[in-house]
């Protein structure tokens, strides 16, 4: 006898099990046309890879994905590709997604399968790819791709693990019903994953309400080592962090995942699809669904091909549509509800339920909550259902978040027990969604700010720079002038020249004797200053064409004596405008800037004229050529 | 036929607050016919009286805030408030002290604050504590004597008439001081056997009221057995009443024996009726408790060293204030986590 734990809370709805549970499985057969969503699984979707028109045979793949997570979807039977299309997709917004539309042909011809009874001699790596290749997910509901389930990190070894036949939804008989009579393949898939585990412990737990499916359990475990756990009939003991509980009595670490505590829990479709995966070389292309409600006259368990639409397993479970108010997918806990009957039966998809008015009616109207607390009793997470819902009606997210918001796993006991009718689930799924929203836009913001603030740090730094070579521009020219003042004096010293200007005359006519012989040597240099010159003119403006506009006329270089003069005015001005813009800056003037692009734009000039009068000390002529337009600029 | 768009679950218990507040009016029928039994019609008519009040009164007030009247009426929950209030008040209160109970529970503690779920304090034990401080002439001698200690014992007919006259205190032979009020003021002077030879007492331990408070616990155990209330109020209550019973008063010459605060006065229905309140009582099993023995406690303290003999409306009141309080620093350890988050959330620094 397994030893076996408590949860917290849970109720006890009405079973509504017999309806579907007494006929065997049936098969749903071929439909005029399957629908076959490219996503069917948590990841990313897988990429169609036929073409309207195209011929596929049962088995074979249409989609395949690349190395991220996500498995490939089949063709469920031969057939034609119709076309690949936008249609609805179960999903509770009710969207639409990419599907390849298969009209089958009636065949069904299989592709070429590969068997591996013998998979114990691969590597546990091959194995893994196969049962991704298959197509397999999650068959509990959520379709998360059971190969990487199936291949927990390094550092969590499974020790227990759990096959799910728990099924405590009401209504739902599918697992029950593939207990029975699919015992031996849900064993075989059992052993595959138990090998690829190696756990210590493996356990099935199923609700005491199945006595025929234990029976068929135990037979068909007849001499291994897995347990049998037969648990209380209450709902949600099929919840994954439920059914470890009351099997291992540890408890999933909030925000973690089973295998954190060393447990895994399979779903008993999974099992199978395994089985056939790996024994029979066939991917997942149908799986058992339950069929039931008061508006079926023949409810039941139907071996269902992925992409059937719903009308087609309702029709085979007789449907009476006037009598059909509600169409919901999964249980009537969890499920949601479908818009119409063309909405393709998917992978994770286990139940349809054709409910009449009176069977599942409409919800009373709401009333104020009494704070009874039936919620808090029914509570399988042990959280404060009340609370929560005060706080989410109130848009006091972060105390719902402090109530453990996020630990609510949505199974609706809550709604369920509710005197005042309070549909509870929804207010947590709108807080949520909120709080989802906000973070989002908390992430956005925060990366915005983070942009913000790194280009500010980058405008405050470029603007140091730019500030740097202002100084050390200014510091070059004082420098200079200071120089030049200095060799003046020297000369005049010397008594070669007996005043500047004609100190300064005589060496222009040196350069100029200079200038006729380089001129007739190297006309290609003359090119160089004036790149030179466009380089560092860049920031201010249009330098760069102006200067090659006028290269030409430049050609007749202007005296030294003018470029001396042109200089002193220039000089003059930046003095000018140097003191107005102190006289700014103290003044807290609004024309700062202005005056302080100016003042750059002056001393450029100046040191520009500067470098032009020591050039043409040198070169004449190049030297005049570019310093002409700046000095021409300098006066407009 | 459209089919319909609604989100899960979708099947629902058919259990609504107008049954469950149905249930707690049938499992308050005992009480009431034991009350009928040993202290003749005044209750009966009082709860009458203050039902057909608290439905008015509602009404009234719904109408005037816009409220849907109807809607509200049917969830019990008022019919709920005039009872109590019925069961509670004395024998011959005169009409108007119930009507300022009935009105002023309806109207300042419940709609004032919103209406349904929205009261923080009890309604009923509002308008019993307003008229207890307000009138207590009326509210202290109107105690019918009960049965077989009446002289000329009052029919239907004349009981009816006495509540109706609107007389501050009824006819002085079918009164009798109750007995808390009784062993209150006589304890200390007297020894226990002196005080209980007053045939308030009867035989056991108070004539009438233990019966009284015997069917107010069967009734009770019946909304356990119907899980309408949690075992966690009563048994907190009853545990602190009787756990300060046991550290104070085993001498019975000193303190009123824990028997007399256990089936005398209004014990049992403020354990199982009035402080299960689930509007104004704390929210998880743990708050529940400390809600409950706070209000046991209270209880003994009041009627040990207060000036009232019984204490119930005072003590739930008391612990109403503190439920907020209490409700923040209890929540449960939710699953997967180490410990329950108290307090209010800390506001991250970001």
């Amino acid at each position: 006898m397994t030893q076996l734990w408590n949860f917290g809370g849970g109720v006890h709805p009405p079973e509504n099990k017999s309806q579907s549970n007494s006929r065997p499985i049936r098969p749903a057969g071929l439909p005029a046309k399957l629908i076959l969503p490219l996503q069917q699984h948590i990841g990313e979707p897988a990429r169609c890879i036929v073409e309207p028109g195209q011929k596929v045979l049962k088995g074979e793949v249409i989609a395949q994905v690349g190395n991220g997570m996500g498995v490939p979807v089949h063709a469920p039977t031969s057939g034609i590709v119709e076309r690949i299309s936008l249609e609805p997709v179960p999903h509770p917004s009710g969207m639409s997604d990419t599907c390849v539309v298969l009209i089958p042909d009636g065949e069904e011809r299989w592709c070429e399968l590969v068997p591996q009874p013998e998979y114990r001699k691969l590597e546990r790596d091959q194995v893994l790819a196969l049962i991704r290749q298959a197509g397999i997910v999650g068959l509990g509901g959520a379709g998360f791709p059971t190969n990487i389930k199936l291949r927990p990190s390094v550092d969590r070894k499974v020790d227990t693990l759990i096959l799910n036949g728990a099924e405590c939804e009401p209504y739902i008989t599918a697992d029950d019903m593939t207990m029975r009579e699919k015992a031996d393949q849900v064993m075989a898939g059992l052993r595959i994953m138990a090998w690829l585990l190696r756990p210590a412990r493996v356990v099935i737990g199923i609700e005491e309400n199945k006595p025929e499916a234990i029976a068929a359990l135990r037979q068909a475990a007849e001499g291994s080592k897995t347990e049998i756990a037969v648990i209380p009939t209450i709902y949600p003991s099929g919840g994954e962090k439920q059914l470890i509980q009351i099997l291992t009595g540890q408890e999933v670490p909030s925000g973690g995942i089973p295998a954190d505590i060393g447990v895994m829990c399979q779903n008993i479709g999974t099992a199978v699809a395994v089985a056939d995966a790996i024994l029979q070389g066939k991917p997942l292309i149908s799986r058992v669904m339950t069929a039931t409600g008061e508006a079926l006259a023949e409810p039941g368990n139907f071996e269902v091909l992925v992409g059937t639409p719903t009308s087609h397993l309702l029709t085979c479970a007789g449907v009476d549509k006037q009598r059909m108010s509600r169409l919901v997918l999964g249980g009537p806990m969890m499920g949601y509800t479908l818009p119409n009957t063309d909405i393709p039966l998917i992978k994770p998809s286990n139940c349809v339920i054709a409910a009449s008015a009176s069977e599942l009616p409409a919800p009373a109207p709401e009333q104020p909550c009494i704070r009874c607390g039936q919620c808090a009793e029914a509570c399988p997470m042990e959280l404060l259902p009340q609370q929560l819902f005060w706080h989410a009606k109130a848009t006091e997210f972060e105390k719902a978040e402090h109530l453990n918001l996020f630990d609510c796993i949505e199974c609706g006991a809550c709604s369920y027990v509710c005197p005042s009718s309070i549909p509870l689930v929804q207010y947590y799924r709108f807080a949520k969604g909120e709080i989802r929203l906000q973070r989002a836009e908390q992430q956005k913001s925060d990366r915005a700010r983070v942009r913000f603030e790194a280009r500010q740090q980058r405008l405050d730094r470029e603007q140091q720079e730019k500030d740097q070579r202002r100084k050390d521009r200014a510091l070059a020219a004082a420098k200079a002038q200071e120089q030049k003042t200095a060799d003046a004096q020297t000369r005049a010293q010397d008594g070669t020249v007996t005043d500047e200007r004609a100190g300064k005359s005589a060496l222009v006519e040196q350069a100029l004797a200079r200038k006729k012989a380089k001129t007739a040597a190297a006309s290609a240099e003359r090119t160089e200053p004036s790149t030179q010159l466009s380089e560092e003119a860049a920031p201010s403006e249009t330098f760069a064409p102006e200067n090659a506009d006028k290269t030409p006329a430049a050609e007749t270089a202007p005296s030294v004596e003018e470029l001396e003069q042109q200089l002193t005015q220039a000089q003059a001005k930046l003095e000018k405008m140097q003191s107005m813009l102190e006289d700014a800056r103290s003044g807290q003037a609004p024309n700062v800037d202005k005056l302080e692009r100016a003042v750059d734009k002056n001393i450029e000039r100046v040191r520009r004229a500067q470098r032009a009068i020591d050039d043409a000390q040198q070169q004449a002529v190049p030297a005049n050529r570019n310093a002409e337009p700046a000095l021409s600029r300098s006066n407009d | 036929m459209a089919l319909v768009q609604q989100s899960s679950p979708h099947a629902h218990r058919a259990r609504p607050t107008s049954r469950v507040m149905l249930w707690v009016i049938i499992a308050a029928v005992p009480g009431l016919l034991a009350q009928t039994v040993f202290f003749g019609w005044g209750n009966l008519i009082n709860v009458v009286w203050c039902i057909a009040l608290a439905l008015a009164t509602e009404a009234a007030i719904l109408k005037w805030r816009s409220k849907p009247v109807g809607f509200f009426l049917k969830d019990n929950t008022a019919a709920v408030t005039g009872l109590l209030l019925g069961l509670s008040l004395p024998q011959f209160a005169p009409w108007w002290v119930s009507a300022v109970a009935v009105f002023s529970a309806i109207v300042v503690a419940k709609q004032l604050y919103g209406g349904l779920g929205s009261n923080p304090f009890n309604p009923a034990m509002v308008g019993y504590a307003l008229v207890l401080i307000s009138f207590p002439l009326a509210m202290t001698t109107n105690w019918a004597a009960p049965v077989g200690l009446w002289q000329d014992a009052p029919g239907f007919g004349e009981t009816l008439s006495a509540i109706a006259s609107g007389q501050q205190t009824a006819v002085d032979g079918w009164t009798m001081a109750t007995p808390l009020d009784e062993y209150k003021h006589k304890v200390g002077s007297h020894t226990a056997a002196e005080i209980t030879i007053h045939p308030t007492f009867g035989n056991f331990v108070a004539r009438g009221w233990e019966w009284v408070n015997a069917a107010f616990l069967a009734g009770g155990l019946v909304l356990l057995a119907l899980r309408i209330i949690s075992w966690h109020i009563p048994v907190g209550f009853l545990g602190g009443l009787v756990a300060m019973s046991l550290l104070f008063g085993t001498n019975a010459d000193q303190y009123a024996p824990l028997s007399l605060h256990l089936l005398a006065g209004g014990t049992m229905l403020g354990a199982f009726f009035i402080a299960t309140d689930p509007v104004s009582a704390a929210t998880s099993h743990q708050g529940k408790l400390i809600y409950a023995v706070g209000i046991g406690a209270l209880v003994y303290l009041i009627r040990s060293w207060g000036n009232y003999p019984d204490a119930v409306a005072f003590s739930v009141l008391l612990m109403n204030f503190a439920v907020p309080f209490i409700d923040y620093y209890t929540p449960p350890r939710t699953y997967g986590h180490h410990k329950a988050r108290r307090g209010l959330p800390t506001r991250k620094q970001d």
